[in-house]
């Protein structure tokens, strides 16, 4: 359920009831244990991020410090907090907290040593969570004050306050670059956003010790719930956009292409020329574009043949312009690229299709649209494809969806499918862990949800457990063709017990399906497990809503199924070497390294 | 704005911040006739009514108001919507 169709107002006023319709939904929950480290009152803070986590499909249950109390449950392991083993730490702290600012005879170094002071108060406080929790930890940077004692100047010289939250403002974001856990939380943007004046209302300090407004609270806390759906994976990945009236003025079919608004002749054309310039910056961190438009083909492509437009036909993946419910449309773009339709943001000027929309996939993104000067607010506000991690993967995909458009070209001058597939020169890289793919194998065990037998999610940490402790093996899959490095995309960790290996983890990409890959896995699984004298290989499926593509998939590896129980969790056995039959590959396997 | 008016606008935001459709207010109504009406909630119906009736409670109001009847004085000679 998307909450953007309520104001902030709403969400504070209707929690209770919103909290119950949201717990019903039927989703996949993920469960996870987020401890709120507070300077100031955190009550309505901690309901609204529970709104936003429920409505990205994340049940979360809570801690929080007793008022004020953020720095020494940090720093003296407070045990209700070490009992609650937090998975995620958010510490909420704002520039009510700041200790000591500089007073305006001070000298550059009595200043400095100031700044240092109250680095160090945050720092040492980061060290010590991340040695005691291992967890992702998210914290606030400052807001600027809500007075000048300097005016202007309070921005230029080193005793003013602005300038004095600006240094530090800076040092946290440096210690945010160089520490992969620890996420920003970007106060200082949001409360400029909002309206500084409003944000630092002091009713709210006096009457209840809120750093922040009542009103803004909903903004903050959708802000924290986006950097935590984003860690788990579950961002949006694509965009499906309509033509007529969305990214131009104007209906083409009527109209004709060269009249439709767009370009730089006109307020109105300049307009939708910036909304398109919006959209083509997302693919810079892999986010897809894709056409949805009710339309002749011919017609569709003709307005985006009309030279003012920024967006080519070139930079959409899939363009559906066609006459069929969008919602349809919608099911089979997601199909064909290999997506879940929830994964897509749909934007459409027209509210009825919003609606089917709405209707047919109720995890979907359908941010309201009013005025078309203000698309770029009504999109960008929602933090849908928040940035946690860029992996080379990433600032890549849009190349690698346009490779598997090649190669579904290149299947459809095939008749015989293994010809297709040895056309395609295939070299794998099949290893144990390595530290530079930590991430990406983090972040494919929280995105993966169709190619996943056990939907086990793990953090870099516990990959990097799997990967140090011998009593893992571990996997990673790379797959390149003749079009393109597709990167990681397959990943097995198996738990050794004497000469039994249990497959905890076993996931591929949904881009490399039909490719063999997975027999690929499975052949560098065998020969890797036959070197550490396993005999015995224990497959597990765990049937979740959307993994049904797997239920099979140890049967076709040639495992015995050993038990299943009512909920369809099943057990899988294999004796290697003696039960184990090669398949065909037309994959090279770790060919020129070894 | 009539008082009747207010009093049904009130009763609706009553309702939604304690998630109880049973709440009716009157002028004698205190935080002491409805349960979860604690410190806490307090600000969340403050806020839910200043939104309902496009108005602001000082900080001395909000600390000195005695019943439901204060509140609703208040609103009627403030009230933008």
């Amino acid at each position: 359920m998307d909450l953007n169709t309520y104001t902030p107002e709403t969400l504070l006023r209707k929690y209770k009831s919103l909290r119950r319709e949201l717990f019903a939904q039927e989703t996949q929950w993920l469960d996870k244990r987020i401890a709120i480290l507070g300077g100031s009152t955190t009550t309505d803070i901690r309901k609204m991020l529970e709104l936003y986590l429920l409505s990205y499909g994340i049940r979360a249950k809570f801690y929080e410090s007793e008022y004020g109390q953020y720095w020494q449950d940090a720093m003296f392991k407070t045990p209700e907090l070490t009992e609650f083993q937090p998975d995620i730490i958010f510490i909420h702290t704002s520039n009510r907290n700041i200790t000591s600012f500089p007073q305006v005879g001070d000298t550059k170094e009595t200043v400095n040593a100031l700044l240092q002071e109250e680095y160090a108060h945050f720092s040492a406080m980061w060290e010590k969570l991340s040695v005691d929790y291992c967890c992702p930890i998210i914290q606030n940077n400052f807001e600027y004050p809500y007075w000048r004692l300097l005016g202007n100047a309070d921005a230029v010289l080193e005793q003013g306050k602005v300038h004095f939250l600006t240094c530090l403002n800076l040092m946290f974001a440096e210690y945010a670059q160089a520490h992969p856990n620890f996420y920003l939380n970007d106060l200082n943007w949001l409360s400029a956003n909002y309206g500084l004046e409003a944000w630092s209302d002091p009713f709210y300090w006096h009457m209840y010790k809120y750093a922040l407004a009542l009103p803004a609270i909903p903004r903050l806390a959708q802000s924290v719930a986006n950097i935590i759906k984003s860690i788990y994976g579950k961002n949006k990945k694509a965009f499906a956009l309509d033509l007529d009236n969305t990214l131009w003025g104007g209906v083409v079919g009527d109209d004709g292409p060269e009249n439709i608004q767009i370009g730089q002749e006109t307020s109105v054309g300049q307009m939708y020329a910036e909304f398109q310039q919006y959209l083509k910056a997302h693919q810079q961190i892999g986010v897809i574009l894709n056409i949805i438009s009710k339309n002749e083909e011919e017609n569709a492509l003709a307005g985006l043949q009309n030279p003012g437009n920024i967006l080519k036909p070139e930079d959409f993946i899939s363009i559906k312009a066609n006459w069929e419910p969008k919602n349809e449309n919608l099911r089979t773009m997601a199909s064909e690229l290999s997506l879940l339709p929830e994964s897509f943001v749909f934007i459409d000027d027209n509210p009825a299709e919003r609606e089917i929309i709405r209707q047919t996939f109720p995890q979907g993104a359908i941010p309201e649209l009013q005025t078309p000067e203000h698309y770029i607010h009504a999109i960008d506000r929602e933090g849908y494809f928040e940035v946690t991690s860029l992996t080379k993967d990433d600032l890549a995909r849009g190349e690698m969806y346009r490779e598997n458009a090649a190669r579904v070209r290149q299947q459809a001058s095939f008749t015989d499918y293994n010809e297709y597939l040895r056309s395609l020169e295939m070299k794998a890289e099949i290893r144990s862990f390595q530290p530079v793919y930590y991430e990406r194998i983090a972040q494919l065990t929280n995105k993966s949800n169709q190619f996943n037998l056990t939907t086990l999610r793990c953090t870099q940490e516990e990959i990097k457990h799997f990967a140090e402790e011998n009593s893992y093996i571990t996997l990673y899959g790379k797959l390149q063709d003749k079009f393109g490095d597709n990167g990681v995309v397959s990943v097995i960790m198996g738990e050794r017990q004497g000469t039994d290996l249990h497959i905890r983890l076993w996931l591929m990409s949904c881009r490399v399906l039909k490719r063999g890959m997975e027999f690929a896995m499975m052949k560098e699984l065998v020969r890797t497990a036959c070197q550490m004298k396993i005999t015995r290989v224990y497959g597990y499926y765990y049937p979740t809503a959307k993994n049904a593509m797997v239920k099979e998939f140890y049967q076709m590896q040639g495992f015995t199924k050993q038990q299943e129980d009512k909920q369809g969790n099943t057990v899988w056995t294999l004796e290697i070497p003696s039960e184990y039959q090669p398949k065909d590959l037309q994959i090279q396997i770790n060919e020129e390294k070894e | 704005m009539i008082k009747n008016e207010i009093y049904e606008r009130l009763n609706k935001v009553f309702q939604d911040v304690f998630d109880d459709e049973s709440i009716v207010v009157n002028e004698n109504t205190t935080s002491a006739d409805i349960e979860e009406w604690d410190s806490l909630e307090h600000i969340n119906l403050v806020v839910a009514v200043e939104s309902e009736f496009g108005m602001k409670f000082t900080l001395g109001e909000t600390t000195s108001m005695k019943n439901v009847g204060e509140m609703v004085t208040i609103i009627a000679n403030r009230a933008t919507k």
